[in-house]
């Protein structure tokens, strides 16, 4: 048995929710996000149920990231950031956001200027992105990883627009 | 489940690669993001498992995909019992093998389980069970831990991927050294949750040569040979939790002496998150219990909290080896724990949870060919026994059409049921929807059932084709032809079965093309005492472009 002092985090990680309807991209916008943190070397964590979620019904992914990540699920209520892509779906999920937490909304994207409307979920990512230290660089290389090469030219677009909003 | 955990697989170079992860952990100690499905399935590819057999079940379906993905062979039985007796053969071989089921699937395997937990192994057999507490995609939250007990077979429960990783090697471990199987526990979270993994943590030792050696005595399990194979299991079992005790898998946190938790599984890190100054026994290899190192631990604290997510396991097991332990309120037997939940059993509080908005239910796809079907039996008053699968999301509105469901296969036997007892005017309107992977799976003997034991009032079975098992994120079956990697094989073929069991009605419609066609053939079925099998196939929307593109790779000259 290994046995081991207790060195519990000192740092809380950052908690971010996206969520939305199945089918709007939401696991691969958890999973982009994911790939980011990761990628700048820290403790992540990703966390969902996919369940019957491509068949329409509310989905959502909760992603972790610091020193030190325990739980996989964001505990309700300290969400810093709940990132939604349909807009019914923001009374679902707004439990988790803690008092003072950054609601991102599709409400912030006019869908009709983006090259593919399906790439909303990366453009709230965008809006997202203003807000966490991780470079654009580092974003494209993650949208570049985890879509096929024939979507990264419209999300690659989708993701600069969401993030030039998120400078307003 | 879905199109998330999709990995790429063997031909298909088309289609969307998501096991860039798996790609970057093909190097020795690279750190990677993994579920922990794919954590297991590195673990299995790490240490030359020979085979990976299982059917598809939430949350436990990606552990083959990845296999497969990573190059280790994979494979899809009709039912999880085939795909532990295949599983025990390659163990009997000498070979390491894992198989992998959702926590329903156990129920299935559970005859095979039982028997070859008294027998020598001469490899490793893993048998994976992903438990689903809360039920995420189930239809109940059985906790597995309880089979371990029943059957006799040492259980190992991951927190996260890289325990995941570890455990499966421990499991092969394990199994080899007692020649016995292991039970790798784990529940949705950590299927499905992603976290770091470290690739090359752990020893592992080279696997043997597959050969046969004849063993009757402890393989042969008559009554004359069971009778001294069940105390040599309970002497093994009691080696095992000396072992345990000494250098199991379990992990201690010296913290405060005021508050001490025993926990396993995923509860773990909610515990961590929650309690980060409470003194925890983490239990890694929860059968048989490290049964000492909890009374040490229940002795070295003032307060000993058992915290774990459903059934009371652990508590029970400390309790009947009289350690003073408190457990948690039954409120939480239900349901998955997290943090918040884990706070509530910390303080004592036992006030009504808070009720969350409602999320959107899920629903059949526009154009799915399930909603004709529904449709149809709904139009004609059908009494309708339904199945597992995308087809029961037919309970729910608009529909409503379907009156009962319980497991894999039921539809049928069921339906015969009614048939057997309902007034005549009420019988003749029962019909049995079952899905093509779930009429493979569990439906054939209830269809030799139907043809042994005939209602006088006939029968009306409906086969749901649409090539695929939608429900788990469209792998293939027996039926369609083709196995776990796309390409082609065997296939059985329905409606031949049928009519080869000595069924004369036996239909094929696309109830989508032809809805009005569909309804007036059940109808006439309906109108008959006799036995019916009607086959409604249309390939699943989602599945439908994977299927052309298969087929045209399969047609395909090989080089």
């Amino acid at each position: 048995m290994s046995s081991q002092p207790n060195n519990a985090a000192s740092s809380r990680p950052t908690n971010v929710v996206i969520a939305g309807l199945g089918g709007q991209g939401v696991l691969k916008a958890s999973d982009i996000l994911a790939d980011v943190a990761f990628s700048a070397g820290l403790d992540v964590k990703k966390s969902e149920l996919h369940g019957m979620s491509q068949r329409g019904g509310s989905v959502s992914s909760d992603v972790r990231f610091g020193e030190r990540v325990f739980s996989p699920m964001v505990p309700e209520g300290e969400a810093d950031f709940l990132v939604v892509i349909a807009a019914d779906q923001v009374p679902v999920n707004a439990w988790v956001l803690r008092p003072g937490g950054v609601l991102i909304e599709a409400s912030m994207i006019d869908e009709s200027s983006l090259p593919n409307k399906r790439s909303i979920n990366v453009a709230l990512l965008g809006v997202l992105s203003r807000h966490l230290p991780f470079s654009v660089e580092a974003w494209n290389a993650a949208i570049g990883r985890n879509l096929t090469e024939k979507l990264h030219e419209a999300n690659l677009r989708a993701f600069s627009m969401g993030r030039a909003i998120g400078q307003r | 489940m879905g199109l998330h955990g999709r990995v790429h697989l063997i031909r298909l170079d088309t289609r969307i690669s998501q096991g860039s992860s798996l790609d970057s952990l093909r190097q020795q100690n690279a750190l990677s993001l993994l579920s922990g499905d794919e954590a297991v399935a590195m673990a299995a590819y790490d240490c030359g498992v020979r085979l990976g057999t299982g059917y598809p079940g939430t949350p436990s379906t990606e552990i083959l995909e990845s296999f497969a993905a990573l190059g280790g062979r994979a494979q899809w039985s009709p039912n999880e019992k085939v795909a532990l007796e295949v599983a025990i053969g390659v163990a009997f071989a000498g070979a390491r093998a894992i198989v992998t089921m959702k926590h329903v699937g156990l129920n299935v395997a559970a005859d095979p389980l039982f028997t070859v937990a008294s027998t020598r192994l001469d490899g490793a057999l893993v048998v994976v069970s992903a438990d689903d507490p809360g039920m995420a995609s189930s239809q109940n939250e059985q906790d597995n831990r309880r089979y371990a007990l029943a059957a006799g077979v040492a259980m190992l429960e991951p927190s996260d991927s890289q325990e995941a990783y570890e455990f499966t090697v421990r499991a092969i471990e394990i199994s080899e050294r007692w020649q016995a199987p292991v039970l790798l526990r784990m529940t949705t979270r950590v299927c499905h949750s992603k976290s770091l993994v470290r690739r090359g943590t752990v020893a592992i030792p080279p696997p043997g040569e597959a050969h046969f050696e004849h063993d009757l005595p402890s393989r042969a399990m008559i009554p004359t040979y069971a009778r001294p194979a069940h105390p040599r299991l309970r002497k093994k079992l009691a080696e095992m939790a000396a072992w345990n005790d000494e250098a199991g898998p379990n992990q201690l946190i010296s913290g405060s002496t005021k508050l001490g938790i025993i926990t396993s599984g995923v509860s773990f890190l909610h515990v961590r998150e929650v309690a980060p100054e409470a003194s925890v026994l983490k239990i890694g290899m929860t059968y048989p219990l490290p049964v000492e190192r909890m009374r040490a631990f229940a002795a070295s604290v003032e307060r000993c909290l058992v915290i774990e997510e459903g059934e009371p396991y652990l508590v029970e097991g400390a309790r009947a080896a009289c350690i003073a332990v408190e457990g948690k309120p039954e409120s939480f037997r239900f349901g998955e724990l997290n943090s918040a939940r884990v706070r509530r059993i910390l303080e004592g509080d036992n006030s009504p949870e808070p009720k969350r908005v409602a999320g959107k239910p899920p629903a059949f796809c526009p154009g799915c060919p399930h909603r004709s079907v529904y449709t149809a039996l709904k139009n004609l008053d059908c009494i309708v026994q339904g199945d597992i699968g995308c087809y029961a999301l037919g309970a729910l509105p608009p529909f409503e059409a379907m009156d009962s469901m319980i497991c894999m296969g039921a539809s049928i036997g069921m339906g015969l049921g009614l048939r057997y007892s309902l007034p005549p005017e009420q019988a003749k309107r029962v019909v049995s929807v079952i899905g093509d992977s779930t009429f493979v799976h569990s439906g054939i003997t209830g269809l030799v059932e139907m043809v042994y034991n005939p209602p006088e009032s006939g029968h009306v079975v409906v086969i749901l084709d649409n090539g695929t098992t939608a429900m788990t994120g469209l792998q293939e079956h027996p039926g369609t032809g083709r196995t776990l990697a796309h390409t082609k094989t065997g296939k059985v073929v329905f409606e031949e079965l049928a009519r080869t069991l000595g069924i004369r009605n036996v239909y094929v419609i696309d109830p989508t093309a032809e809805p009005a066609k569909f309804q007036e053939t059940i109808q006439n079925c309906l109108a008959r005492p006799e036995l019916s099998v009607v086959i409604s196939r249309r390939n699943c929307l989602l599945a439908n472009r994977w299927i052309r593109e298969y087929e045209r790779c399969n047609e395909q000259p090989t080089e």
